[in-house]
């Protein structure tokens, strides 16, 4: 019973991910050693039930791989994810030491769902989006009538006339239209919380407004949870509660949505966020605020992943790894500059911290 | 919150409540391709009088005549001529039909069914069991295709049923090939994905979402693998390990024939005519049957 105390306990976050790692190998050559791309290393952060929390980077960050990570799709190399409290393991319900109550893959799938970038990719051109919609509620033994009644409603949740396009296959509806579709079978599982992996990053403007209202509403509607990802800083800082920028597998900087976008810590996150086009041209800037790709991830620079990019690098940065820490409550930080005593000569004094 | 109302999804062009199944569409746009309609027809024909065989022939396919060796095409009572033991040559060629029509799609059919469970489940499950089947695959790539049936059937000795066994080997490697490699290319498709974050098993989603990807390509192929195993049997039976004499088939009337070649040419190209026409037919259908398969379309 004290597990299930645990699960329902309201100062539990919905969703909590501790030392998340993923190492893809290389494949060498017969005579070649592989290398090792760390995807995500050691990421850890919590979403609170009702909150949508963005996830913004670069390509090649890590953002897809965390998404992946949480619906367990791959497996970690290490790190632990729980949701209600309850650790996820791959067939055992057991929690992290033995103790019962913790969450199976199947009862995970049925608490959380994803929705793809690609909406055509995403949808199998053989079903009818009503056969595709019921295929999960099926899976979990859903009777068939059930199933496509839900795959019913959910069409009309999600703004498509059942009557109409029940029956169709995916290459007679548009972009938009697909990618309702998919929300629709994310949420035919009555999931609590969604990822959304770029979902809206490749529809036109208009259509992706649309989508994005759709997907508040339905957040409202359904009490959701929103984990979302885009490399979108406008679309991020519209939907998002809180927001986490990536770097090369790791967290360089989490707060709150208004925090990171009016004052970022972080000279990426600053980086990024002067990158963003806007419209006034007042604040335009000319010169590319990040010059260059980032590092090679099979073998990332010393200390702080950023300083080989970074105008403000000391010798500390290239020593030392700053360690994720708050700098004020909920807005938490790794870089050297925010902590005080790290040694960079623009950090805080000590006493100023204390 | 909803600053942009949601209407009913961008333009909607108007489209009739019950849209058709993708098969109707397959066979809707096949009707209107006019080459493979008749090459649908040829075959049909060739195999309705294969079938009905007694039905049809004019006369008795065995029944020879040392006074009528090798007539030529139109003698009254022999439309097409006789062979070189005076047997009537459009009776054989109907009668041939069954044999050759048969050694064309059993093995095709049987390799097929063998050829494409190893290439799915490798495709699907990938990592070592992929290497495994595949490598073993390869190995039987090795070998020319004509090579290897003659090397297996004439290691089980001659006749049809080994011919066909044969046969069945020679073609499990491609057709395997060919589904693992449009397995793995569904595989890795975000639909098969979502499928597995919907919490389906592996045999749910090879049942629900590959086969029904995967089987239309491989079923192209083995069409056109159809008119190959025609003319190796044919290969075989002129060689001597497939069917004997007397029995009526087009490769061992090929074979008894061309000896005849120089008196009475025609008689004997008829039934090289007869693998030609067949194998051409299910080459065109099998191209007509890939581009009816393409939804985009």
């Amino acid at each position: 019973m004290s597990s299930a105390d645990l699960s329902t306990r309201a100062d539990v976050p919905l969703l909590q991910v501790r030392e998340l790692v993923k190492r893809f190998p290389l494949k060498g050559g017969m005579f070649q050693r592989g290398g090792v791309v760390h995807a995500v290393d050691g990421v850890s952060f919590a979403v609170e039930a009702g909150e949508t929390l963005g996830i913004v980077g670069e390509s090649g960050c890590g953002k897809s791989t965390t998404a992946r990570l949480l619906m367990h799709l791959i497996s970690p190399d290490d790190g632990r994810v729980l949701l209600e409290g309850r650790e996820v393991g791959p067939s055992r319900a057991r929690n992290e030491g033995g103790t019962p109550g913790g969450l199976t893959l199947n009862e995970l799938r049925r608490r959380m769902q994803m929705v793809f970038q690609d909406s055509f990719a995403s949808l199998n051109p053989r079903l009818t989006i009503e056969t595709s919609i019921a295929f999960g509620p099926g899976v979990h033994g859903t009777p068939e009538r059930e199933a496509n009644a839900r795959a019913q409603d959910l069409l009309r949740k999600v703004g498509l006339d059942p009557a109409r396009f029940a029956g169709r296959y995916p290459h007679e509806l548009s972009g938009g239209q697909r990618q309702r579709v998919n929300i629709a079978r994310a949420l035919a599982l009555e999931p609590k919380i969604v990822i959304l992996d770029e979902a809206v990053s490749a529809l036109d403007k208009s259509v992706e407004a649309q989508v994005l209202n759709l997907l508040l509403d339905l957040k409202a509607d359904f009490g959701l949870t929103y984990v979302f990802i885009s490399h979108d800083l406008n679309v991020v800082q519209y939907v998002s509660d809180r927001v986490m920028v990536m770097y090369l597998g790791k967290i360089v900087e989490i707060g709150p949505v208004g925090r990171i976008y009016a004052d970022a810590a972080h000279p990426y996150t600053r980086a990024l966020l002067s990158a963003m086009p806007t419209m006034d041209p007042a604040h335009r800037t000319a010169a590319p605020p990040l010059a260059g790709d980032p590092p090679n991830p099979i073998d990332p620079p010393s200390g702080c992943r950023f300083r080989t990019r970074c105008p403000f690098a000391e010798e500390v940065c290239a020593a030392r790894e700053p360690p994720l820490t708050a700098t004020e409550a909920g807005h938490r930080v790794a870089c050297h500059m925010a902590h005080a005593g790290s040694g960079h000569s623009k950090a805080p004094p000590l006493a100023a911290a204390a | 919150m909803s600053a942009v109302t949601i209407d009913g999804g961008g333009p909607v062009v108007e489209a009739p409540t019950k849209t058709q199944g993708y098969w109707t569409g397959v066979a809707r746009r096949l009707r209107r391709d006019k080459v493979a309609m008749a090459c649908a027809l040829v075959l049909l024909l060739i195999l309705l009088a294969a079938i009905f065989a007694p039905l049809v022939a004019p006369v008795d396919p065995a029944k020879g005549s040392i006074l009528k060796r090798l007539m030529p095409i139109g003698t009254p009572g022999h439309l097409l001529g006789t062979d070189e033991l005076g047997r009537d040559m459009l009776s054989r060629l109907i009668f041939g039909g069954r044999l050759s029509l048969m050694m064309g799609i059993a093995p095709v059919f049987f390799a097929l069914l063998i050829g494409s469970l190893l290439g799915i489940v490798s495709g699907f499950v990938g990592g070592r069991v992929n290497t495994a089947i595949m490598r073993t695959v390869d190995v039987f790539f090795a070998f020319p295709s004509v090579l290897l049936a003659v090397a297996i059937s004439g290691a089980l000795g001659a006749g049809i049923a080994n011919a066909m066994l044969a046969l069945t080997i020679v073609f499990i490697p491609p057709i395997a090939r060919v589904a693992e490699s449009v397995t793995t290319q569904v595989r890795s498709l975000d639909y098969v994905e979502a499928a597995r974050a919907s919490g389906a098993g592996g045999w749910t989603i090879i049942r629900v979402h590959i086969l029904g990807n995967v089987l239309g390509p491989i079923f192209v192929y083995a069409t056109s693998l159809v008119s190959v195993s025609m003319i190796l049997a044919a290969g075989l039976s002129f060689l001597g390990l497939g069917t004997k004499p007397p029995e009526a088939e087009w490769g061992l009337m090929l074979n008894t024939l061309r000896t005849a070649i120089y008196t009475q040419p025609w008689v004997a190209a008829l039934p090289g005519l007869m693998i030609f026409a067949v194998s051409i037919s299910f080459n065109l259908l099998s191209d007509g049957l890939r581009s009816a398969m393409d939804v985009q379309r």
